[in-house]
């Protein structure tokens, strides 16, 4: 039988291609959506407790993130990629850094910074040296620092007002000026000041205050496989064994600050991480250092933002310490 | 005494980063952070040049320059030790490690004019540091200069593969990554100052 002319034999010669066959519709743009739905939960809260403004500058962040994307991969002649996700999650993620009270214009600028100089310069989504919504608190932090530590408190329901009109300083500022004592006194025993921090109903950054929601949505992630607890978890521990050592409360900085937010949605971003799992490890160690040094030593309350900044420059390097050795790698060579 | 001198190290290396927080010696920075094997190259010299030329220094400040009181030849009389090591050093390394030597090229040279380099005697001498102290703040130093090549090498030997626009390939970018590590080290600000 002459096999070239049957058509039959030839369509299947056409189909046939390497492994993998079965997909499991994992991509970019899913995991993206997803961690951005995980984050929901923490961002409604926040919009609860402070109000329409809370929304205002979420939307403001997400928005700006979108269009400077657009825009600088448009000047750049590259392909337009903002249905992928990636920008409306380092809005959602600058948008619930920021304190709720800000002008409108810091969330334009914060996304700017964010998405043009630390994301597309550096060639867009994978490319990225640093944590782009970092980088963007970061810079709004120098800028305009009166703005970034005004926290406006919870006001409990949806209000109108702008929240500017009760303001009050960070569980972890009260810390840092005036005590332990002093921060106790304001809550009604030491077990009500936990139920409280873990409700989220205190001053703070929008994102960082509702710990119970944010909890919800990293166990999704870390349940669904998109995050592991490598980085988190040293993270975590590393800061409340530090904070325990040097005679602090331990619980108390496991549940105030970014450090929720920061571990389990920041330090696990794919680009700016190491990607090996000892490695992860070192880098959570390296950040639960550097937030521990920053919160008890440092002239800011609360060091997680710079933490992983910091701990972002040695990316390359661990990833480069401990790379696997090929096999029958000589070890002097080192 | 020796939390003292530990203090000055790490305040020197690390939070008082003189790369990073006080934007000095970013020429050799610059010029020879493209690979790590001449960064490492560079952190090793650099961080020999300046120790010995800080114990040179202090040695010259407190047993010749006190008594004949020509404190205010102190920049002078700086820059002529350090220049004086680094050639020494030239010679050195080009006898013991030639290949080095020619990757190093000119940078080797500027050590000279290295504005960090002449920054910790004239610190030694600012702060009445006694001579372990100011080694120690020319070892911090050293180190701290180090990291800052290590850590930039590495960035930028994975930038090598990114997908950067070109107006910004090669130094821009480079530019652009310094001015973002030193906005994460603005964390340490109000810390410890030497």
């Amino acid at each position: 039988m002459d096999t070239e002319k049957n058509p039959q034999v030839e369509a299947r010669v056409f189909r046939a291609s390497v492994g993998p066959h079965i997909s499991s519709g994992e991509s970019v743009p899913h995991i993206m959506w997803t961690v951005s739905a995980a984050l929901l939960p923490a961002a409604g809260l926040s919009i609860y407790y402070f109000g329409l403004p809370a929304l205002s500058v979420l939307v403001l962040s997400i928005v700006s993130a979108i269009v400077f994307e657009a825009l600088a991969q448009k000047l750049a002649g590259a392909k337009i990629t903002i249905s992928d996700g990636s920008a409306i999650l380092t809005g959602l993620l600058l948008g619930m850094n920021l304190p709720a009270s800000v002008p409108f214009y810091l969330p334009v600028i914060g996304s700017a910074v964010a998405v043009i100089i630390t994301k597309q310069l550096f060639g867009g989504l994978g490319y990225n040296i640093f944590n782009p919504a970092l980088i963007g608190r970061a810079f709004l932090m120098a800028s305009f620092p009166r703005f970034m530590t005004t926290w406006p408190l919870p006001q409990g329901s949806l209000s109108l007002a702008r929240p500017d009109a009760v303001t009050g300083a960070t569980p972890l500022g009260i810390l840092k000026e005036e005590g332990y004592r002093k921060l106790l006194s304001h809550f009604a025993s030491r077990h009500d000041m936990y139920v409280q921090l873990l409700l989220g109903h205190r001053g703070g950054a929008m994102g960082e205050t509702g710990i119970v929601a944010l909890l919800f949505g990293a166990a999704y992630l870390l349940y669904k496989g998109y995050i592991t607890w490598h980085i988190p978890v040293t993270f975590i521990a590393t800061v409340a064994v530090l904070t325990a050592v040097f005679g602090g409360d331990p619980w108390l900085a496991m549940l105030s600050g970014g450090l929720v937010l920061g571990a389990f949605f920041m330090a696990t971003d794919y680009v700016t991480v190491p990607q090996l799992k000892r490695a992860q490890v070192a880098f959570g160690l390296g950040c639960g250092i550097i937030t521990a040094l920053i919160r008890l030593e440092g002239g800011y309350p609360e060091g997680v933002c710079y933490a992983i900044l910091l701990m972002n420059c040695f990316t390359p390097l661990l990833d480069r310490a401990f790379k696997a050795k090929k096999f029958g790698e000589a070890s002097a060579k080192a | 005494m020796f939390k003292d001198l530990f203090t000055i190290f790490i305040a020197s290396a690390i939070i008082n980063n003189f790369v990073f927080t006080r934007y000095l010696g970013l020429c050799i920075f610059f010029g020879v952070s493209k690979k790590m094997e001449t960064a490492l190259g560079m952190s090793m010299t650099f961080t020999a040049v300046m120790v010995i030329s800080a114990a040179l220094s202090w040695l010259v400040y407190n047993l010749v320059m006190l008594p004949l009181h020509i404190e205010f030849l102190k920049i002078v009389l700086f820059i002529g030790i350090v220049a004086g090591f680094v050639q020494f050093a030239d010679t050195l390394l080009k006898k013991l490690n030639p290949t080095l030597y020619y990757k190093l090229g000119i940078y080797l040279v500027l050590i000279t004019t290295n504005c960090i380099i002449l920054a910790v005697p004239l610190l030694n001498t600012d702060n009445n540091y006694n001579f372990l102290q100011s080694i120690t703040l020319g070892l911090g130093s050293g180190a701290g200069f180090s990291l800052a090549l290590i850590i930039m090498a590495s960035i930028r030997e994975r930038l090598e593969l990114a997908n950067i626009p070109k107006p910004f390939q090669g130094m821009p970018i480079a530019f652009i990554v310094t001015g973002l590590i030193a906005l994460a080290f603005l964390g340490f600000s109000g810390m410890i100052t030497i």
